[in-house]
Parts: C-alpha cells; structure tokens; sequence
C-alpha cells in the first residue's frame, strides 16, 4: 500500500468521553470502517441510519475515523461543550 | 395487489425497493438487474482496486436483509418495454407485467472510437465484473495508461499504482479536472501524484491503441505537437459517461440526454417511473434539465420514485449538489457551484454531451460570487462569497469546517455579519467561519474537535 492513499488529514485526536458519529449524507456504504474495527463493529451500519457509535464494547481507537476514505466519521463529545 | 418493476440494482434501485416495501406489505415486487452481483457499492469500487477493501465487503446488505424485503429478484437483460399494454420482455421472450415500473438503469462509461479500444487489456470501471477484471490484468512492474480527467479517472490511476503498476496518466488539457479545481488545486494534486511514481502527460491525446495477438502492447499519442508511443499492457479509460437510456427511448419515453421526468420522478408515461444517474431531472435553480453522477441523490431519488409508485405524493426536490471524494489522498469536499472557469463548450468533459461519474453539473456553473480562499500546507478551503449567502465550498484535506459549510450553503444561511470578512485580503475563512458556526450553535457541540 502506498503510504501517499493512507494519508488522510483527519486528526488523532482520541476524547475519552467521545464517540464516533457518522455524517451519513457524505457515506457511500463502502465498508472500509467496519472492515478496519478490531473488535468487529458495524460502523457502516451506523453510518447508514446516521446513528453515532454508542456501543459500550467500541474503543475509540479512531480507526474507522482515520480508514474512511469521505470524512464521514468523527468523533463527537458525547458531554455538552465547554466553551 | 400491485405489481412493482424495477429494473436495475444500484443505489437507486435498492433504495426503491425499501420504500415500497414499507409502503406496501403485500404487493409484489420484482427487481431484475443485469448485474450478477446485485447490490454493492460501486463508488467502493476504487477502495477494492487500492486493496483497501476486499470485494465481499463491498456488500452492505446480508442474505437476510434482502429476503426481508421479499423481492422476486432476477438476473435478466430487460429487451423491450411497451408502456401502453403495462408489460416488458426479457431475454428469451419471457414477458413480465407490471403496474407501476422504475427504469433505474444507470449510466455505463463512455469509450471513445480510438482504434485498438476493443483489444483486450482495454478496460474501464462501472461496475464489479470490470473492478474483477482491472484486478486480473493489473501485473506488478507492468506499465499501464489511464485516459480522462475526472474522479474515475484518477480512481484508476491511484488503483493501478497501489497494484505496483508503472501509471501513465493522460490528460488532455493542461492540468487535472480544470472545471472544478483551481489552478493551485490542480497541482497539488499532480504533484502528490508524481512523488508516488505516476508520469502525467499533459495536452496529450490517445492516437492509437497497438495491440499484439489480440492483447494491448503499446499506445501512440501526441503529446502537445511531439508523437509518443508508449509500450503498455493496460489501457485504462473514464472520459465521462453516458445514462442508459435506451430502453426508455426505444419505449418511447421522453428523453434528451438522460429519462425525463417531474418532480415526482414520473416520466411522459404516468405508470414509469425513473431514478439515479439515467433521470434527467430539473435543477429549481436554473429551471434546466440536468445530469448528475452521485450516491446521495440516487438513493433519494430511489426513495421518492419508490415512495410515489406505492401511492405516495413526494416530491423530489434537486438538493445543492454536494460530493466528497478524495483525490491523491486528499479528502475533498465539493458543495454547490464552484465552477473554477466559465463553462466553456465543447469543453473536454462535455464532448459528447454526458457528464464524469461523481459528478454534479451544477459544479460547473461560474456563480456570480467573489472567490476567496485559505492555504495551509496540503489543507484548503475555497468559498464563493455573495452578498448574503455561500453559493458554494470546496473544502480539501482537513474536514473539520466541511460539515457546517455543507449546512451554511444548502440552508442558505444569511452570511452578511461575516460578508466583509470573509472577502478582505488574506482574510482568515477558518477561524471566520468557525466563529460565525459557533455563535449560531450555542446548545450543543458544533464540532467534532472541542
């Protein structure tokens, strides 16, 4: 694999409290995200009914975020912001 | 009980199928499809040619969920349709009857009339079989040649370089996809391109396609006024496509470049219906019959045609064209008109009057609006500024602004508090847009990033 078609911008940043929510307008159902899960979620089926990732088991790890080749997935705060 | 048709299996097809089945418990449903596969992802496509993904899971849908749906589905050519008598005929005279029908069939490349085009090692990408047999021909160390300058195109020569294979990419103007990028972008682009070992040649058209028993060997070209010829094995081609629209015209359907139809997805006939890249639909803005090549709007065309043929009363309004796609690694957001030159005809893309797949024809109007943008390493945000309003974005690398930019231009937000901002010189759109997101959205977390 070329490093070049991996290196997506999409930032590391891991929140403790945050979890993965897709943007389901931007999804083509390609299944990379689910495919790259190492515990077997199916994030694509999340991202189908636009529904973020509130399952316990899910690690936060980013994987899915930084695979997904269209920017659907980031992670949102699940607390309300601090401003 | 209602008999339902609905030829073709792509996302439109799909879509239409849980709309009506939601509407109607009872009726039956037939989805006939030309395509051994079924239902896939075919913008995927490009992720299985890189090795991203493999094939199988390019299937959204498991065994149960289609059984669900309880869909009489079958692999046959549709040969006729005859509107008047509510029937059609597949290969080998097998006549089927309907009550309402959806002709959802697609578009297919267009190949151009080069010689040698039908040598085997000649290929293009519509749909799984050609991604099977991209992936047989691909040989490590082997040279291959892509010919066009849209998204596929370059979905091709990423895919063909992942496989190891030495890329030649043609285009035919001076820099890649010149109507929706600019001059700036463009570049970025080739030169991510040339740092991983792909050649592009610019002002070069395809002559010739030599071929040895049968099999490509070789390509002849000019490139700006000197010849080239180039051994090859592979000769890979999207300069545009072309919405299946046969089967409607020979039915006699109205049709112009696509199937024409309402706002309800009606075509000329009341009982047929049409949806996804094959429906010519009016854009609200302009008035005007148009083309486009996207996921989103297919599956709600699906769900709007899929809706009225079971008796529902939907509308399908044309949405603000938006996509995103990545190109040479780059994620990219394109939103409304960002036509980055007057649209020129005949222009290259526009040579036989269809369109490149992933594409919005709205991306190519040169809206009335100042163009203003923001360049940080690879990451670029490029806005078209009116007085009130965004008419359209291109966001390229970093997402984070994508989101409410894509709600600032289709919700037609009063952008006049930032309107000066915005077009100063060397104004700072990020952190203006960012500002004007946050102060609009106080109750809950406006970005991912906090």
């Amino acid at each position: 694999m070329l490093e070049l078609f991996r290196d997506t911008t999409i930032k590391h940043a891991v929140l403790a409290a945050g979890q993965v929510t897709p943007d389901s307008s931007r999804c083509v159902q390609c299944g990379i995200c689910s495919y790259n899960c190492p515990i077997g979620i199916d994030v694509r089926a999340h991202a189908l009914r636009g529904a973020p990732v509130q399952e316990n088991r899910c690690l936060t790890c980013g994987e899915c975020i930084l695979r997904c080749p269209r920017g659907v997935l980031r992670f949102e705060s699940a607390l309300p912001e601090r401003l | 009980m209602r008999r339902y048709v609905i030829i073709g299996s792509g996302a439109a097809g799909l879509a239409a199928a849980e709309t009506i089945r939601r509407k109607d418990a009872s009726g039956t449903i037939i989805l006939l499809t030309g395509d051994r596969h079924g239902y896939y992802s075919r913008p995927g496509l490009a992720y299985y040619l890189t090795g991203e993904v493999p094939e199988k899971q390019l299937f959204p849908y498991d065994r149960n969920h289609i059984r669900n749906l309880n869909l009489l589905w079958e692999q046959s050519a549709v040969v006729r349709v005859h509107p008047a008598e509510h029937q059609l005929y597949l290969e080998g005279a097998k006549r089927v009857d309907y009550d309402r029908l959806l002709i959802a069939t697609g578009a297919t490349a267009i190949l151009p009339d080069t010689p040698g085009i039908s040598l085997e090692g000649v290929v293009k990408l519509d749909n799984m079989e050609d991604a099977r047999h991209i992936l047989r021909l691909a040989r490590r160390g082997a040279t291959a040649v892509v010919v066009g300058g849209g998204i596929t195109a370059l979905e091709l020569v990423e895919g063909l370089a992942a496989r190891g294979m030495k890329v030649h990419y043609f285009l035919r103007g001076d820099r890649y996809w010149s109507n929706v990028l600019d001059e700036e972008e463009s570049r970025l682009v080739e030169n991510r391109l040339t740092h991983e070992g792909v050649v592009l040649h610019h002002h070069t058209n395809l002559i010739e396609i030599l071929g040895r028993g049968g099999r490509v060997s070789a390509v002849q070209a000019q490139e700006g006024d000197r010849d080239l010829r180039l051994n090859c094995s592979l000769v890979a081609v999207a300069i545009g496509i072309r919405p299946r629209k046969n089967l409607a015209a020979q039915a006699g359907l109205e049709n112009a470049r696509g199937i024409l139809c309402n706002e309800a997805l009606q075509t000329s006939h009341p009982d047929i219906y049409t949806a996804g890249d094959v429906a010519e639909v009016i854009d609200p803005v302009s008035g005007k019959p148009v083309l486009d090549s996207l996921w989103g709007p297919a599956v709600q065309m699906g769900k709007v045609a899929g809706g009225n043929m079971a008796g529902a009363n939907l509308i399908y309004r044309k949405e603000i064209p938006f996509n995103v796609t990545r190109i040479a690694g780059l994620i990219t957001t394109i939103i409304g008109q960002v036509g980055s030159e007057p649209a020129k005809t005949p222009s290259e893309n526009d040579l036989t009057g269809a369109i490149m797949r992933g594409d919005s024809e709205i991306w190519r109007q040169y809206p009335d609006a100042v163009v203003t943008q923001t360049v940080g390493g690879h990451n670029r945000l490029r806005l078209y500024v009116r007085q009130a309003t965004l008419a359209g974005a291109l966001v390229m690398g970093d997402q984070q602004l994508s989101g409410p930019i894509q709600r600032i231009v289709r919700e037609k937000l009063d952008i006049r508090s930032i309107h000066n901002m915005l077009i100063a010189p060397n104004a700072p759109l990020s952190d203006i847009i960012t500002q004007f997101w946050r102060e609009r959205q106080p109750a809950h977390a406006a970005f991912g990033f906090v």
